[in-house]
């Protein structure tokens, strides 16, 4: 099976934020929630990058570590999901995620939070494939439907490359030989415990 | 012609340009030279332990940490420093309690009941001092359920009915949050005169509350032993309220290091506060005869009044001869 990950090349991404549109129209996210982001760092200073994160659906996913009720799995294809009909909205995934994705759809509301809401690299959650209620709860299931997620696919300088972790770090590989330089593969070592050497 | 041999230079211009740009390498921006690569910006990160902070366009302003590694220093809390600590105080003082259990035995009162009894606790101490305990079990077993409920009691419900007592159990433990705090404020203001530490105490101490001695020092309306129960609730108890509190409203007061922090915090006190009260429980039911009746009843047996606090004893007595005046004309036993 595969081992699906998320890389962003940093030297394309121009921050259109068209991946971060995609996947709330996709997946009709809720108010409020934004399962990708992008964020740029060192912003009006040389090196200035833009990074499009959502969840990375880690190696030993901490969320996964944490969790008091265990509503965590992780998949054939080791994407990282969770289920939402035993998820009790503790927060404790957030405390431990290192890169956000967890949210909430109500805060500061008397620690009423509701539950917990994440990147599904585009394929749904516990319930039927494709099915109503698996769209309502989590999102669309183009996994299932053999398509990767939608916010790689409509990258427009196919800086966000989603797929296989090895295919992509070998067209990451290549990029970075052509054009003779890179950033690296960001959140990598953090997710993975990996380097991409640029 | 002169036009169509421009013409065809154009064209050969635009075709030569993509090909000569794939064979050389274009150099870097010359912005990015020079700058840390991801890895080593995310080893830096962790190696000081703070996130990785950049600018976002939507509103969601925690959204802008692109990676917070403190979140792997707050996992291996959680996973492992508040598991085994939080089991040791817990099963650690179960096991000193039955270890005294055994060797002590119940502490019997000297000298037998007497029958006459004072008061000790009135109405209001009394209420209050339930209405915390009360919280104070829910509070401490729906804490402890989300740090080892999905060791010890998942395997037995499984997923769905564990998902429904965790569930409750959250709600609980926000809500009771609330009476719990009232009540620490109460028992303050009510406790707090006779709880300061004096000379006695140095004694009570020394003689190790007379536990296992069985010669009881003399002390106050409260021993040491007592009023260490008292500062244990009232400020671990009020530290506990305040970092929790800082939990239920997520980012009204701090970010997402400071909410680590005050779990650890919480976290930590609370468990060693199970610890403590689970000592209280036992002296205050099983471990002690006539003790309960102090927070039952509200009055205690004279002889265990005297006993155990034979200083407030004498205090109560004397107060009590000032207020019996006789009437007017009344004449002494034996008088005439």
């Amino acid at each position: 099976m595969a081992r699906m990950k998320f890389l962003c090349d940093s030297d394309r991404c121009i921050e259109c934020n068209a991946c971060v549109t995609a996947c709330k129209n996709e997946n009709e996210v809720p108010w409020g929630i934004n399962r990708r982001r992008v964020v740029t760092i060192g912003d009006g200073k040389p090196g200035e990058r833009s990074i499009s994160m959502a969840c990375m659906h880690c190696t030993d996913a901490p969320c996964a570590a944490v969790c008091p009720v265990v509503c965590f799995y992780t998949t054939a294809d080791a994407i990282v999901l969770h289920d939402k009909d035993l998820c009790i909205g503790c927060g404790y995934c957030f405390y431990a995620c290192p890169f956000g994705a967890p949210q909430y759809p109500r805060v500061g509301n008397f620690g009423g939070r509701g539950k917990m809401d994440k990147c599904t690299y585009c394929a749904g959650g516990p319930q039927q494939d494709n099915s109503a209620v698996e769209y309502m709860q989590y999102g669309s299931n183009r996994i299932a439907e053999g398509k990767l997620p939608l916010c790689a696919e409509m990258c427009s300088t196919k800086a966000l490359l989603a797929g296989d972790g090895e295919i992509i770090a070998s067209i990451y590989k290549e990029r970075v030989q052509r054009r003779g330089y890179g950033s690296g593969a960001w959140g990598w070592r953090t997710a993975y415990r990996e380097e991409l050497p640029a | 012609m002169r036009r169509i041999l421009l013409r065809a230079a154009f064209a050969l211009a635009l075709l030569a340009g993509p090909a000569m740009a794939q064979t050389a390498p274009v150099p870097q921006p010359l912005g990015d030279r020079g700058q840390p690569d991801a890895a080593e910006l995310e080893m830096r990160a962790l190696l000081r332990g703070e996130p990785i902070h950049g600018r976002i366009s939507i509103p969601d302003a925690k959204a802008a940490n692109l990676i917070q590694p403190e979140g792997r220093e707050w996992r291996a809390f959680h996973n492992r420093t508040l598991a085994w600590v939080g089991g040791i105080a817990v099963l650690g003082m179960l096991g000193l309690l039955a270890l005294f259990f055994l060797v002590r035995g119940r502490i019997r009162l000297g000298e037998g009941w007497s029958g006459r009894t004072l008061l000790r606790f009135n109405l209001l101490e009394r209420a209050n001092h339930w209405m915390v305990a009360s919280c104070f079990i829910i509070l401490a077993l729906s804490g402890l359920n989300l740090t080892f409920g999905r060791h010890l009691l998942l395997p037995l419900t499984g997923p769905e009915a564990f998902t429904a007592i965790s569930a409750a159990g959250k709600l609980a433990h926000n809500f009771l949050a609330f009476p719990f705090t009232l009540g620490l404020v109460l028992m303050l203001l009510l406790w707090v005169r006779d709880n300061i530490p004096d000379r006695t105490d140095v004694t009570w101490v020394k003689a190790g509350g007379g536990f296992l001695s069985g010669h009881h020092p003399k002390a106050g309306r409260f021993n040491a032993g007592q009023k260490m129960v008292f500062w244990i609730t009232v400020l671990g108890g009020g530290l506990v309220a305040a970092s929790g509190y800082v939990l239920i409203f997520p980012f009204t007061v701090v970010d997402i290091a400071g909410q680590q922090l005050a779990h650890i915090v919480h976290s930590l006190l609370a468990v060693l506060m199970i610890a403590a009260m689970l000592a209280h429980i036992y002296i205050g039911s099983l471990g002690m005869e006539g003790a309960f009746a102090a927070m039952g009843s509200g009055r205690v047996d004279y002889n265990w009044a005297k006993e155990h606090h034979a200083l407030w004893v004498e205090e109560e007595l004397a107060r009590a001869r000032q207020q019996v005046v006789p009437p007017p004309g009344a004449k002494a036993a034996g008088a005439d």
